[in-house]
């Protein structure tokens, strides 16, 4: 039987010099031993008919497998995102056939955009029946075909290890993504003759392609000859592990340090060459003169419509180099002059071999200055504000005094551009939020994910009124586990990012934007979990230290001013340039409104 | 400019895999001109041949995309004038008329066709040929009536010799593919 060598031609068993002691075993036996090979020790799931064998195993392997189980199989992914993107190992979930594994898919998809290694495991119908629209039967391997990096469906058991190991080789290599495997329950029941062999080669894929010397010499020449050049970082840098490398490289070039979202703690924020965020809600400065750099150097990030904005009005005058790992994204929006393509950490130190010390002190001053103008007039306010009512990002400031240093989860809204604007950050693997996707309710499972992953870091989750409710019954993974998650809901009672763009460019017509809201005390109480709600200001700081020095979980509601809108904000359409400051700023007159913002 | 585009992608025998290169294409709502799929000449290595009309900067995307799923070992994309291309016609014509008719057997003859088969009741004809004389055929046949006609859309093949034939070893194809994309 051919099956293994169809799956990985990396797993010739036959060639193997000393042939591994092999053990007669059934397929849910295997899938479990194949995941201790792979070094898991935590998996997220839901059980459900078509896997029911797998769980039945996993009762043999308690104190070596732990399973956490969700609430719902999109806790259970969502977690497992946040597992793999606090420790940067593959993050694992498991879930029954039909609705179990459609509910993954929304996570899935959330990790294929933000390159989280994960391994999804799906139970599957009876091999005899699939395509009779069995009990359950649903074919996942179509549906999530765009959304995995790969996927494939085993039939027998004498596929799964080989399966599982691939899966986890093409998950974690390379620019890492989501893979599936969906496994039918015949077999999980049927017995293999069980052999582990770890995946380390495809002929068909290339996860670390060789740097072109001739690339590498020509960018070295360009950062060399710069007189302002600037640095964009995004999350090739910690999916690389290259951050000690980055920062050895920025430091040599001395160019100011421009991060995408989800490069954000990638440097320590304090870092005096760290300019700020780019994009739609990032700092002025790194924004506006990205217009005005004459060589723009883009490390591990992929020029997403958020950071560019209109990218005809994006850095034209601009050369480009584009250090990346996958070279679809070379040249697919933004022009590269030079492109090097490979992983961060062995072409910079690569590169840093051609690379001369320099530093541009007239050039970070006018980021300096840029900097000033948006301190005084949204920073300031912002942090330290006027008004009666709290505002999001005070509560972030106060969070930043406490000097914790937690692993900040968000959801997806206003609330995850505030703390993207003013969580300060001095480790790496520090931010965990739905770049990519925009997934509302990512918050809480991922916050739960990133805790199992780091039990000896704080991990708080901030999040919204709205995206709390679309996964709040996870708050039962936090009893269960007694998992000291600290959850900070700031409640405007709105979706409050579509309410600003109602205001802004859709007329102040506030379509089923407009929440009431449940009593989250009460819930909280209901999960036993300790909670707080604060409506003033002089409360805010010691409700945050409250909640940081109780010992176990604790839900933090904090009521925000209901009007409150994120700025600076680039208008869809207008160029990076052209930043607004503020409410007086903004030309109503865009050309483009179709786009989606979450609440 | 848009352009006919030949793509020639090389993956491995996998479930699945026709899905994955379709959905490069569809996702962009590109519609798919023809597709063909055999073993290639490298053994356990299957040619999928897509031809679409698109922009040379979306081919170019595309062909960086497709090489971008794991099971895909090569992506390559040619214009029309770059390819030898055939394609085989076959239609099906009532035998009465044929032996009524000797017209029938004149247009045969002139559209360099044969029959394929042929029995009391029905008669194929076998066309190899481009577009245009397929379609020549066909109009020709028209006046006779043609029950069923069928067109397999174009197979080609590539002119230039730079692409070397494949390689023993795939993974040479993808690291030169991916590294030299952009220079």
């Amino acid at each position: 039987m051919n099956t293994v060598s169809m799956i990985s031609d990396a797993m010739n068993l036959s060639e193997t010099k000393v042939l591994p002691v092999t053990e007669t075993i059934s397929g849910s036996q295997a899938i479990i031993k194949s995941l201790l090979a792979e070094g898991v020790s935590q998996i997220f799931g839901y059980p459900g008919g078509a896997i029911m064998p797998t769980y039945d195993a996993l009762m043999d392997f308690e104190n070596q497998l732990e399973h956490i189980l969700v609430r719902h199989e999109q806790g259970a992914v969502h977690a497992a995102q946040g597992y793999a993107r606090a420790s940067g190992d593959v993050g694992v979930c498991i879930a029954t056939s039909g609705p179990g594994a459609t509910n993954l898919i929304t996570g899935i998809a959330d990790a294929y955009l933000d390159s989280t290694p994960l391994v999804c495991i799906t139970g599957q119908v009876f091999a005899h029946l699939l395509g009779t629209d069995a009990f359950q039967e649903i074919d996942i391997l179509d549906i999530s075909m765009p959304v995995t990096k790969w996927n494939y469906k085993v039939t027998q058991a004498s596929e799964i290890p080989a399966a599982i190991a691939k899966a986890f080789y093409v998950a974690k290599s390379g620019r890492p993504g989501p893979v599936l495997i969906d496994i039918t329950k015949n077999a999980q029941v049927e017995s293999l003759d069980f052999v582990y062999q770890v995946c380390r080669n495809l002929s068909s894929y290339q996860p670390y392609p060789r740097p072109n010397q001739m690339a590498l010499a020509q960018a070295a020449s360009l950062i060399n000859s710069a007189k302002k050049p600037l640095v964009l970082f995004g999350q090739g840098v910690i999916l690389g592990s290259a951050d000690t490398e980055f920062l050895k490289f920025a430091e040599r070039i001395g160019a100011p340090l421009a991060s995408t979202v989800l490069g954000l703690s990638a440097i320590p924020t304090d870092h005096p060459q760290y300019v700020g965020m780019l994009g739609m809600h990032g700092n002025y400065a790194p924004n506006k003169l990205t217009n005005e750099c004459d060589v723009l150097i883009a490390v591990g990030m992929r020029f997403d419509d958020r950071v560019t904005s209109n990218l005809e009005f994006y850095a034209k005058q601009a050369q480009v180099v584009h250090f990346e790992i996958d070279p679809s994204e070379v040249n697919k929006n933004v022009h590269a002059d030079v492109a090097v393509i490979g992983d961060v950490k062995q072409t910079l130190p690569e590169l840093m071999k051609q690379l001369d010390s320099n530093e541009h002190l007239a050039w970070m001053t006018e980021f300096n200055e840029l900097h000033q103008v948006e301190t005084k007039k949204i920073i300031q306010q912002d942090l330290s504000p006027n008004t009666k009512e709290i505002n999001m990002a005070e509560v972030i400031g106060g969070l930043n005094d406490l000097h914790e240093n937690p692993i900040v989860v968000t959801d997806v809204g206003q609330h995850q551009m505030v703390a993207c604007r003013y969580a300060e950050f001095e480790k790496t693997r520090s931010l965990i939020t739905s770049g990519g996707l925009g997934t509302m309710g990512f918050c809480l499972p991922a916050a739960i994910g990133a805790k199992f992953a780091c039990p000896d870091r704080p991990v708080v989750g901030i999040v919204g009124d709205g995206g709390v409710q679309m996964t709040i019954q996870e708050l039962g993974v936090l009893m269960q586990h007694k998992l000291p998650v600290k959850v900070i809901i700031l409640n405007n009672q709105f979706l409050g990012m579509v309410r600003q763009w109602q205001e802004l460019y859709f007329d102040k017509r506030y379509a089923a934007t407009k929440m009431n809201n449940p009593n989250f005390g009460m819930i909280a109480d209901g999960y036993g979990i300790a909670n707080h709600q604060v409506t003033d200001r002089e409360e805010l700081a010691s409700a945050l230290k409250v909640m940081m020095d109780h010992p176990g979980a604790y839900v933090l509601e904090v009521m925000v001013a209901q009007q409150d809108n994120v700025f600076p904000i680039i208008t869809p359409g207008a160029s990076v340039a052209d930043m607004n400051l503020g409410p007086l700023d903004i030309n109503t007159n865009t050309e483009e409104h179709e786009e989606r913002v979450d609440g | 400019m848009v352009e006919n585009y030949n793509f020639a992608v090389f993956s491995n025998d996998q479930a699945g895999i026709l899905n994955r290169i379709t959905a490069v294409f569809s996702r962009v709502n590109l519609n798919i001109e023809a597709l063909s799929v055999c073993e290639s000449e490298q053994s356990g290595v299957f040619r999928h041949s897509v031809q679409v009309r698109c922009e040379h900067a979306t081919a170019l995307r595309l062909s960086k995309q497709l090489e971008r799923q794991i099971e895909v070992i090569k992506a390559e994309f040619q214009v029309d004038d770059d390819m030898i291309q055939q394609e085989v016609a076959l239609y099906k014509i009532a035998s009465k008329s044929m032996l009524e008719q000797t017209l029938t057997e004149q247009i045969i003859h002139r559209h360099h066709a044969r029959i394929l088969s042929m029995n009391s009741e029905y008669t194929v004809i076998e066309k190899t040929g481009k577009r245009d004389e397929s379609q020549a055929l066909f109009d020709d046949l028209s006046v006779i009536g043609v029950l069923e006609f069928v067109r397999s859309g174009p197979v080609s093949i590539s002119k230039p010799m730079a692409n070397d034939a494949m390689s023993s070893d795939m993974s040479f194809f993808k690291q030169h593919a991916t590294c030299d994309a952009d220079h």
